[in-house]
């Protein structure tokens, strides 16, 4: 039944100081079924933003089933598929996850700046102390 | 409880059995163990998340990340090796190429030299622009001439002495600033990171002069990763037949150790802060991307 793909293509032309790409995102949804079964299209994007997306959105509760693949080595794409349960949207997790991914990476980033400080001011009192 | 400890160590370690791994992907899901919330908390996370720095210095840098799960790791990882931005030769301009090695070799190995130059201090060059401004672009100029050494002695074998200027090094790059560069960049700043890169060899007559623009792209080489010490952990313990029964390997899931050597360019620590920048950057762009479309 589900053979024609409906594809609603709702990306935006970007254009980026690197050129390539006109579209970033894409959402593809299948005919018949409503917001809350998505597939995203990322364009150039790999396992590295994939699959720690992926476990960002798994964590929440809301989200049925979400798994990502690489389309095929030479085309630099990914497929994110987000299953909810009840109505919420696709998009939803979706853009939870970024951003719990992004709050992430800020306090990573904090926690490392600190060590990296502490260990230096360490060293140099320890070089201090030696004479 | 027994049954309480296999799933603790169901959840929380992968197993070294004695030919193969056990339990490497992670399962702690909301659902999929119950009596466990494991909704993502952030403040849970930010708790039991801790960063250590073991060893420091200007060319590598080991640390462990604690509390953190494997995807995000690995991404660092792959941040790290392959999208930290950096400024290397991308078109060479030839102006005479009489040795024996050709163009493109020659290009392709001007190309893998690590240039001294802060990436953070230039911009992306449009597509398509083929000048290159003072903003992206670095120029560098290669010209040497090999010629025969008139003092050398008359049954001398040794190439060191017969000819000037057979080996071209990278001390031989000139850099040739552009607009406001050299105001901005103060002498001898900009250059490669080591002098003593080998990149051709020349006899008498030949020559090489050519031009190099180096931009700012993501590229390989920048920095060397080598994430849990997997290789050297040993499983010996496995070929005793008592031991076998009484011996359990485990590692602790969440736990990673990272060894960043860098190239030169930039301090490894300078490495994985922008690699950490670099995921921020990602999820930032799709969520614009988000925002834009939900505009219309």
């Amino acid at each position: 039944e589900d053979q024609e793909l409906e594809r609603k293509i709702s990306g935006l032309k970007t254009s980026m100081a690197e050129g390539e790409r006109k579209t970033a995102l894409e959402m593809v949804q299948a005919a018949g079924t409503d917001r809350h079964c998505v597939t995203f299209v990322l364009h150039e994007e790999d396992h590295t933003l994939g699959n720690s997306l992926r476990y960002m959105i798994m964590k929440n509760p809301e989200v049925e089933f979400c798994g990502y693949t690489t389309t095929h080595p030479s085309e630099s794409k990914i497929n994110l598929r987000i299953q909810t349960r009840g109505a919420l949207p696709a998009v939803e997790p979706f853009q939870r996850g970024l951003n719990e991914l992004m709050n992430v990476c800020q306090h990573v980033l904090d926690k490392f700046e600190a060590s990296i400080k502490e260990y230096k001011d360490q060293k140099a009192s320890r070089n201090e102390s030696t004479f | 409880m027994a049954a309480a400890q296999a799933v603790q160590e169901m959840r929380t370690r992968v197993v070294l059995g004695e030919f193969g791994v056990r339990n490497v992907h992670t399962t702690d899901f909301p659902g999929n163990y119950s009596g466990y919330d494991d909704a993502w908390d952030q403040n849970r996370f930010e708790k039991n998340f801790r960063v250590d720095v073991v060893h420091l210095d200007e060319n590598s840098l080991e640390f462990d990340m604690v509390g953190i799960d494997a995807a995000i790791a690995n991404a660092f990882r792959r941040i790290l090796l392959a999208e930290v931005p950096t400024m290397a030769v991308e078109k060479v301009l030839v102006y005479n190429n009489t040795s024996i090695v050709q163009d493109e070799i020659l290009a392709h190995r001007l190309g893998l030299i690590p240039i001294h130059a802060d990436p953070r201090l230039f911009e992306y060059r449009n597509q398509g622009d083929e000048e290159g401004t003072e903003i992206d672009t670095l120029q560098f100029r290669l010209q040497v001439r090999c010629t025969r050494n008139p003092h050398a002695a008359k049954d001398s074998s040794d190439p060191n002495e017969l000819y000037v200027n057979h080996k071209v090094y990278t001390r031989h790059m000139t850099w040739v600033p552009l607009g406001n560069q050299a105001d901005l960049f103060p002498e001898g700043t900009i250059r490669p990171v080591h002098d003593d890169i080998l990149i051709a060899q020349l006899r008498p007559g030949q020559e090489i002069d050519l031009l190099m623009h180096c931009v700012k792209g993501i590229g390989k080489k920048v920095a060397r990763v080598a994430n849990p010490r997997l290789d050297t952990f040993s499983r010996e313990v496995f070929r005793n037949e008592k031991l076998k029964k009484l011996v359990r390997l485990a590692r602790v899931r969440d736990h990673y150790i990272f060894s960043v050597e860098s190239t030169g360019v930039l301090p490894p620590e300078v490495l994985v802060s922008e690699a950490i920048k670099v995921l921020m950057g990602k999820c930032r762009r799709f969520l614009d991307e988000l925002d834009a479309v939900q505009m219309d």
